[in-house]
């Protein structure tokens, strides 16, 4: 059968929503049943730009709890946008089952069917299979959650007022990167029936408990009631150190009330739901890159897209994928489509056509043929660091002309450690790695005492590495929301985490 | 696989973000439109959208790595011409960024935060607690002037008004029910009947009875009126009394030399507000700029600002320039008046019993509010000439009011004063 006898699905950009369905079912023909992708059931939503807009102010999602934190994004991303100086997103997918992908109004045919290739088969697979997000992410949970969690906002700000629900929200986004708990402990699946019956208990609880003629004497009740018992105070200083600073404040500040700590706990889960994200940026839009390269290719050798239309992906591809030289005005970082979507080409080219090199690199994959299941594996089983470390060859390296410096501190001059070169490419490659560690990438910052009988002070370390110390300036506006939640007096202990000195130290009241 | 359309979906799901961003912004806002005012045109003053704010209030702190300091690794992609063990000079000033590149994309938008504000907005946030004196909303109420508006139709009326469409539709109504034969009918008829005389054996009784029919026709149409005076309609109005919604502001400012740059200044920024402050509530605002110095001209606002005169100075002057303009062009019945007179408090002696006159006399009576703002380089102790005077004005007028400003910080809660929602009392 002769794949060129194929009509073409479409010619020309328009679209309709029949067309988008024989177009998902080619795609889906193709990813799932060519590539062997495993996704969730796919969910098209088709939204309008200023939609569009609203969605990038609320990080994404379809819901989310008012703060104005959004309301500045939404400023700034529609400024930009009537600027004219940033084009939208194609589209937005969310890692939830069915998985969900804002695709817009506005787009050609071409580019919906480069979306469809690109979110709903890319990134969903890479979601659905990446052990990070398996481990760490509920996708088929986190919407209802986030119901729960607007819900559970809009309820306190009636109870509450706005302005406490915002200064408490204020702290927490300001811990936002403090509250993931980077190794993995017994996992607990949050189910948000039970949430919303745990939070009607405690509220029941309170109301059950409540007296008033408790309320008239203050002094021993409130005390009783705050004096914990020594042997709690040690198990909890047992714990110590804990770097997720939000889980420690929700369990443990003293003066914090429940319905703060609900809200301590609903950033800190939106913050872990985030992590698996933060860490393979390069992963997963080099998967959705790959694959919709793939899958436009293998459409138009069936006939099925019309040489216009791959003129036209092929120039958006190229945009996508676009490296400036780190000297080019036009120099933002390295960009993650193009690293991620070489390093996959490059892997695809390992297996096929080996050269001497690649067999001296990569002998396990090198002429291996099934170049789908080295690539499913990868994405399943690594994240950026760890697939940079693993796959990145001495090819990518050159074509890319990765060059390490080095910057010491005191030293006037910046010193060229390593280049594309025999010498370097192992050396490049560790630094690159490095660089997409978030956790080396964050600062290193744990709780280390908390003194919950005495004088009730909290103290944070942290462990400076490399001689990098805080900017004074955040950090110490920062240490004020720490303060706030946990209500009485905080420091902040700079130690070098190979010498032990103390390098610096900021402390800090709450306001009254 | 579900395609679901939602871009029928509420539009602005952000809109409850933003005005809890603007809200919490509004005191940089405010400053930032303080400073936006500066550099503007009395009557530009509203163009403003754009509004860029040192996010004091908006920023989102969080623990971050400091900028400088220690020791650093970074990847670059491109590199064309470095070898292992190069060194390269660290840029000047900048603290060991590395990757030049880098420091300055990271680099925007830290501390300055840039945004549009909807003009709506924008003034909310200015004037959120000002609003015009009670007094002179008691005045607005009496002041009306009436504007025809619609009111229906009615059968009588002047040629010019009446009302076609629905004049010709009463007469088809008519027409159709009195069964008026119509034209079509007539020629018809008239065609039937020449047709037949022209047979050869003509058929007689067929035409008598085509005539007499075509008698009746022509009766009919003679007593049953094509349009028929009850078929007339007009366009009726009715006369509604509107408070008036123009103003006029007067701008008298002291040119003589002792008025220096920075006082002009000052004076102008009073003015912008007021200006500003007025187009919020009147539909049209029309500015007058009156300056002085021992004689008095109405100018254009930029010599207003702008000129140098020298001669000594004579107050008296100005006030009746306005209220030669007055008289001239906007009489009090159809305007809302305002005056701000801005001078640096030094007049010839003499002249104050006559200004006092003035004021009191003949503008007052016309104006909403008339304020006196005397502005001077240090705030001193003393009374200058023009203020001791006009303090007795002020005390007897409720609508006179004055101020002093020494410094541009003052302008805006000077202004606020004179204008706060407090006055009410």
């Amino acid at each position: 059968m002769s794949e060129l006898a194929n009509k073409p699905l479409f010619d020309g950009p328009e679209w309709d929503f029949e067309l988008l369905g024989r177009t998902y079912h080619a795609i889906e023909e193709i990813g799932v049943g060519e590539m062997g992708l495993n996704i969730y059931k796919n969910q098209i939503e088709v939204i309008t730009a200023e939609q569009m807009l609203d969605a990038y102010s609320s990080i994404g999602m379809p819901l989310m709890y008012r703060h104005w934190s959004f309301g500045k994004r939404f400023a700034k991303d529609e400024m930009m946008y009537r600027k004219g100086a940033r084009s939208l997103a194609f589209e937005i997918v969310i890692n939830s089952d069915p998985c969900i992908n804002y695709i817009m109004e506005e787009n050609s045919m071409t580019m919906q069917c480069l979306v469809l290739a690109h979110a709903a088969m890319g990134h969903n697979h890479f979601f659905k299979n990446n052990y990070l997000f398996r481990q760490w992410t509920q996708a088929d949970a986190i919407l209802e959650y986030l119901a729960f969690a607007k819900r559970f906002v809009a309820d306190c700000e009636e109870r509450f007022g706005v302005a406490a629900v915002e200064a408490t929200l204020d702290a927490a986004h300001a811990l936002m990167n403090q509250g993931v708990s980077k190794t993995a402990g017994p996992r607990r699946r949050f189910d948000p029936a039970k949430e919303r019956v745990r939070e009607q208990a405690r509220r029941d609880y309170e109301l059950e408990i409540y007296n008033e003629i408790y309320r008239t004497l203050p002094a021993p009740g409130a005390k009783k009631e705050r004096d914990r018992p020594e042997e709690t105070a040690e198990q909890v200083a047992l714990r110590l150190p804990e770097e997720n600073i939000l889980y420690f404040l929700e369990k443990n500040a003293p003066k914090l009330e429940g319905w703060k700590a609900e809200l301590l706990r609903i950033v800190r889960l939106l913050s872990q739901y985030f992590y698996p994200q933060r860490q393979t940026k390069v992963m997963n839009e080099g998967c959705a890159t790959f694959c919709h390269y793939e899958i436009m290719n293998r459409l138009y050798e069936k006939g099925l897209v019309t040489e216009g239309s791959m003129l036209e992906f092929a120039h958006m591809h190229a945009a996508v994928v676009n490296q400036p030289a780190f000297s080019d005005r036009n120099y933002g970082g390295i960009n993650p489509y193009a690293l991620g979507y070489a390093m996959m080409r490059d892997i695809k080219r390992i297996c096929l056509e080996p050269t001497e090199e690649d067999k001296a690199w990569f002998p396990e994959i090198a002429g291996t043929q099934d170049y789908m299941t080295v690539l499913r594996q990868a994405w399943a089983d690594y994240r950026d660091e760890s697939f940079i470390l693993q796959y990145l060859s001495p090819q990518v390296m050159r074509d890319f002309r990765l060059f390490h410096l080095k910057d010491k501190g005191d030293n006037p001059a910046i010193r060229v450690e390593a280049i594309h070169d025999a010498s370097g490419y192992r050396q490049v490659r560790r630094t690159l790695a490095r660089q997409y560690d978030v956790s080396a990438q964050d600062p290193d910052i744990q709780v280390t005492d908390a003194d919950l009988s005495g004088s009730r002070r909290l103290v944070l370390t942290h462990f400076v590495r490399d001689g990098v110390l805080l900017d004074k300036d955040e950090c110490d506006r920062t240490l004020m929301h720490v303060a706030r939640l946990w209500g009485y007096r905080v420091r902040l202990v700079e130690v070098d985490s190979v010498t032990n000195k103390k390098l610096r130290e900021h402390e800090t009241l709450p306001l009254p | 696989m579900n395609i679901v359309d939602r871009r029928l979906n509420p539009k602005s799901k952000s809109l409850g973000n933003r005005q809890r961003f603007v809200r919490r912004a509004k005191a940089d806002i405010r400053d930032a439109v303080k400073d936006a005012l500066k550099k503007r045109k009395v009557s530009e003053v509203e163009g403003s959208e754009k509004i860029t704010i040192r996010s004091k209030s908006v920023r989102e702190p969080s623990f971050q790595h400091s900028r400088d300091g220690g020791n650093r690794d970074f990847v670059l992609p491109g590199n064309k011409e470095y070898r292992t063990g190069d060194r390269i000079p660290k840029p000047q000033g900048g603290g060991g960024g590395g990757g030049g590149g880098k420091a300055s994309a990271d680099g925007e938008g830290q501390d300055d935060f840039v945004f549009t504000l909807s003009k709506e907005e924008f003034l909310d946030v200015f004037f959120e607690d000002l609003k015009l004196p009670n007094l002179v909303k008691t005045q607005l109420k009496d002041m009306k002037s009436p504007v025809p508006q619609r009111a229906g139709y009615t059968t009588d009326g002047p040629p010019a008004k009446m009302n076609r469409v629905r004049t010709m539709r009463r007469s088809l109504a008519r027409r159709i029910a009195l069964k008026r034969p119509k034209n079509e009918d007539v020629r018809i008829l008239e065609e039937e009947i020449a047709r037949l005389e022209a047979e050869s054996p003509k058929n007689d009784v067929l035409i008598a009875e085509l005539r007499a029919r075509l008698a009746r026709f022509t009766r009919l149409r003679q007593t049953i009126a094509y349009v028929d005076p009850m078929d007339l309609q007009y366009n009726r109005f009715d006369r509604v009394p509107r408070p008036t919604t123009q103003a006029v502001m007067f701008c008298m400012m002291d040119a003589s030399a002792s008025m220096t740059e920075p006082l002009k200044d000052l004076a102008k920024r009073f003015f912008m507000l007021l200006h500003v402050f007025l187009t919020r509530h009147y539909r049209e605002v029309d500015v007058v700029f009156i300056r002085h110095t021992s004689t008095a001209a109405e100018v254009d606002e930029e010599t207003f600002f702008k000129g140098v005169e020298t001669g000594g100075t004579v107050i008296s002057t100005a006030l009746e320039e306005m209220d030669k303009i007055l008289k001239d062009r906007y009489s009090p019945t159809d305007w809302n008046i305002y005056a701000a007179q801005a001078s640096d408090g030094d007049n010839i002696p003499d002249d104050m019993g006559r200004c006092m006159e003035f004021v009191e006399q003949h503008l007052l009576p016309a104006c909403q509010y008339f304020a006196y703002i005397e502005v001077s380089e240090r705030s001193g102790p003393g009374e200058t000439i023009v203020w001791h005077s006009y303090k007795d004005v002020a005390e007897r007028n409720s609508r006179f009011a004055m101020r002093r400003v020494t410094n541009p910080g003052e302008i805006f809660p000077v202004f606020h004063e004179l204008f706060s929602a407090k006055a009410d009392a």
